[in-house]
C-alpha cells in the first residue's frame, strides 16, 4: 500500500462538518471516483465525524489518497480522545444508540465503504478507519 | 444568521434548499417551516432538495421531523428532486424516510399534494393512529 497524498483536519465544531465533507469531495474528485461512490464515502464520513463531535467533543481526521495493486482510493482515519466504546459489537448493531438516536451511523457507514475498521479503548478514545476504492462496489 | 426563504403559493409552502446545510440552518428551517404552517394554515409543504448532494442521518431526521410535525398540523410534506446517488446511499445507510412523500420534481410534487388535499376535502374522515 502506498500513500500518495496525506492531510489532517481538526474537527472541533459543527461548522467543520461541511468543510471536511468538501475536502473529502475534492480528494475523491481528484482520483476520478464516480459520483455514487463519492456520495457513499462522504455520507459515511459525515456519520463518523458527527459521532466524533457528539460523543467525544471532536477529534482529528487524516485524509489520504492511497494506492494498492494499481487501484487508487481514499482512506479516512477518525481519531478522538473521547470516552471510548465499551462494547463495539453492540455499537455496530443497527438501532443501538446511547444518544437517543437512530443508531445508524456506525453500521450504515460500514455498509457504505469497502473497508471499515474500528478500535476503541474505554477512557482513551476511538479510532475508525474507512477506505473507499475508486471503482469498488 | 442566514435563513432559508420559504415561499407561500396558495395553500402550499415551497422551500428550495440550494446548498448543503449547516446543522443550525437545517434546524432553523425546521422551526420556521413548522411555525409558518400554523401561521398561514398551509395544507402542503414542498421541499426541493435537487441541489443537495449529501443527506446523512442528521439531515434525514430533519426531513422526517418536518413531515411528522406538519402532519400533526394537518399538512402534507413532499420532498422533491432527490438525486439518484443520494437515494441509493440513503437505502444503504439504512435510513427510511418514513412518513415523507417523495416526487421527481416540483411539478410532480405539486400534483401529489393537490391530489392528497383534494382527497381530504371530499369528506371522508381520515383515521389517525393515535398510538404512535
Ligand atoms: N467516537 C465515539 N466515541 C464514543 N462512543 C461512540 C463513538 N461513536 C459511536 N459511539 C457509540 O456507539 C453508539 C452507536 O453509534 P451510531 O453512530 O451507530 O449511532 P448514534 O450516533 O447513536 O445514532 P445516529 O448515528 O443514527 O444518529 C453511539 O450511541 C455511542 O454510544
Ligand atoms: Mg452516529
Amino acid at each position: 500500500m502506498i500513500v500518495m497524498t496525506k492531510e489532517s483536519l481538526q474537527i472541533l465544531k459543527e461548522q467543520d462538518v461541511i468543510l471536511f465533507r468538501n475536502r473529502v469531495k475534492e480528494f475523491a474528485t481528484k482520483i476520478g471516483m464516480s459520483l455514487l461512490n463519492q456520495t457513499k464515502l462522504i455520507t459515511a464520513a459525515s456519520e463518523l465525524v458527527r459521532n466524533m463531535l457528539k460523543y467525544a467533543n471532536g477529534g482529528v481526521v487524516i485524509l489520504e489518497i492511497i494506492g494498492k495493486d494499481r487501484v487508487t482510493g481514499i482512506r479516512l482515519t477518525f481519531t478522538d480522545k473521547g470516552p471510548g466504546i465499551a462494547d463495539i459489537r453492540l455499537a455496530m448493531k443497527d438501532g443501538y444508540s446511547t444518544g437517543k438516536s437512530l443508531g445508524l451511523g456506525l453500521p450504515g457507514a460500514k455498509r457504505l465503504v469497502n473497508e471499515f475498521d474500528i478500535k476503541s479503548e474505554v477512557g482513551k478514545g476511538t479510532t475508525v478507519t474507512i477506505i473507499r476504492w475508486k471503482n469498488g462496489i | 444568521m442566514d435563513r432559508i426563504p420559504i415561499l407561500k403559493m396558495g395553500h402550499f409552502l415551497l422551500v428550495t434548499i440550494q446548498v448543503d446545510l449547516y446543522d443550525r440552518l437545517a434546524l432553523s428551517l425546521e422551526n420556521d417551516l413548522i411555525n409558518m404552517v400554523s401561521q398561514v394554515d398551509a395544507k402542503g409543504v414542498l421541499i426541493d432538495i435537487s441541489a443537495v448532494s449529501i443527506v446523512d442521518s442528521f439531515m434525514g431526521r430533519i426531513l422526517g421531523n418536518i413531515a411528522s410535525m406538519t402532519k400533526i398540523m394537518d399538512a402534507e410534506t413532499v420532498v422533491v428532486g432527490m438525486q439518484p446517488a443520494v437515494a441509493i446511499t440513503l437505502v444503504e445507510l439504512g435510513l427510511t424516510l418514513s412518513g415523507v412523500h417523495t416526487a421527481l420534481n416540483v411539478e410532480k410534487g405539486m400534483e401529489l399534494l393537490q391530489k392528497r388535499i383534494g382527497k381530504d376535502q371530499t369528506g371522508e374522515e381520515e383515521d389517525y393512529d393515535s398510538n404512535d
